[in-house]
């Protein structure tokens, strides 16, 4: 457990001083989730303990939004003053998203053998 | 009476507050969820917030007291991130098949579901906070919150609407894709993740194992691709 979460919070710091010494446009836990995969296809795949410790993190990705999420009561005046916009924003680009990339991916991508 | 209330000062000041009643009001909400059954609503995060955040109101207690204990599960969400690699790496084969179909899908829409959002928002008069904070409104949280706080947006306003976002496509999914009659599940599942993140990912893994792993796969993609094009779609909209 505690050798895979070093090797997560070492790509995520080094994630963080690329993205901020090469004024990158990206947040460091992204160039960190590139740079484990360019360390699982060098190693070709994850031990155990880095399965596990991944996917136990992943499984319970829901409790680490809250604290965020719990942020809302700091904002509740810029809500109320534009909860029309957002009603409708929200919904209707999340509409547009869904079709959008579920049509083209249908049109575009052939059978999958696997499934 | 006074004891209680040195006690509660003693508690304000330390982490240990603002941890243990974030895993505990978690654990009640998985409980809750999993009695509510296919409610969309039903959702361990949003029960956690609609819990928490009342209860910080009515005690008064201050947001940053809260976080100071908070901020311990709030950071492995960088980690957790990080660990995206390893449902991308899973399904690298499959991925590689249709690399052409999931990139086109994926910039199409990821860049439709941002900037059709911030286009509704500011159209009916939103301000420009409100605005910018909805660009990376599709992405998961510790992605949103960055590409947020980097184009002049609130992080946590971010916060809040990738939360929203994610319920409503987990609300409009299975409505949508009936309509354009829709029943590849790597078109859902990537549909799932480009739109609606992790929340919509999780619900569409109990539907079907392909959909969630395009979904996930989806996730940390959009957040890449995402993070490369708001800023630029942001400097079109002035």
């Amino acid at each position: 457990m505690l050798n895979a979460l070093t090797l997560l919070v070492v790509c995520q710091f080094i994630g963080e001083v690329t993205a901020r010494f090469l004024n990158l446009p990206l947040p460091g836990p992204v160039i960190g989730l590139v740079l484990l995969l360019l360390w699982l296809l060098w190693r070709g795949g994850p031990d155990a303990e880095l399965e596990t410790t991944g996917n136990w993190l992943l499984r319970h990705f829901g409790l680490l939004f809250v604290p965020a999420g719990v942020g809302v009561i700091n904002q509740l005046d810029a809500l109320r003053e534009n909860w029309l916009a957002l009603l409708v924003a929200i919904p209707v680009s999340t509409f547009a998203g869904l079709i959008t990339t579920a049509w083209v991916m249908q049109r575009l991508s052939g059978s999958d053998e696997e499934s | 009476m006074e004891k209680i209330f040195h006690l509660w000062v003693y508690l304000e000041t330390t982490p240990l507050l603002g941890l243990g009643v974030t895993l505990v009001v978690w654990q009640i909400a998985n409980q809750l969820a999993s009695r509510m059954g296919s409610n969309p609503l039903a959702n361990p995060m949003l029960l956690s917030v609609a819990i928490l955040a009342p209860l910080l109101l009515i005690t008064h207690t201050p947001y940053s007291a809260y976080f100071q204990g908070a901020q311990y599960v709030h950071f492995l969400l960088g980690p957790a991130t990080v660990a995206l690699a390893l449902p991308m790496y899973a399904n690298l084969r499959r991925i590689r098949r249709s690399a052409r179909a999931i990139i086109t899908a994926l910039l199409a829409g990821s860049v439709v579901a941002s900037a059709s959002a911030m286009l509704i928002a500011r159209a009916m008069g939103a301000s420009r906070v409100i605005v910018l904070s909805l660009a990376p409104k599709s992405v998961t949280t510790p992605i949103a919150m960055g590409i947020a706080e980097q184009i002049g947006g609130q992080p946590s306003l971010a916060a809040v609407f990738v939360l929203l976002t994610g319920l409503t496509a987990i609300t409009l999914l299975p409505m949508s894709m009936k309509l354009l009659k829709i029943h590849d599940m790597r078109a859902q599942g990537l549909a799932a993740g480009v739109a609606g993140h992790g929340l919509a990912t999780a619900r569409m893994l109990l539907v079907s194992e392909t959909a969630g792993a395009f979904g996930g796969l989806a996730i940390g993609l959009n957040g890449i691709v995402t993070a490369i094009l708001v800023p630029l779609m942001v400097t079109f909209l002035r």
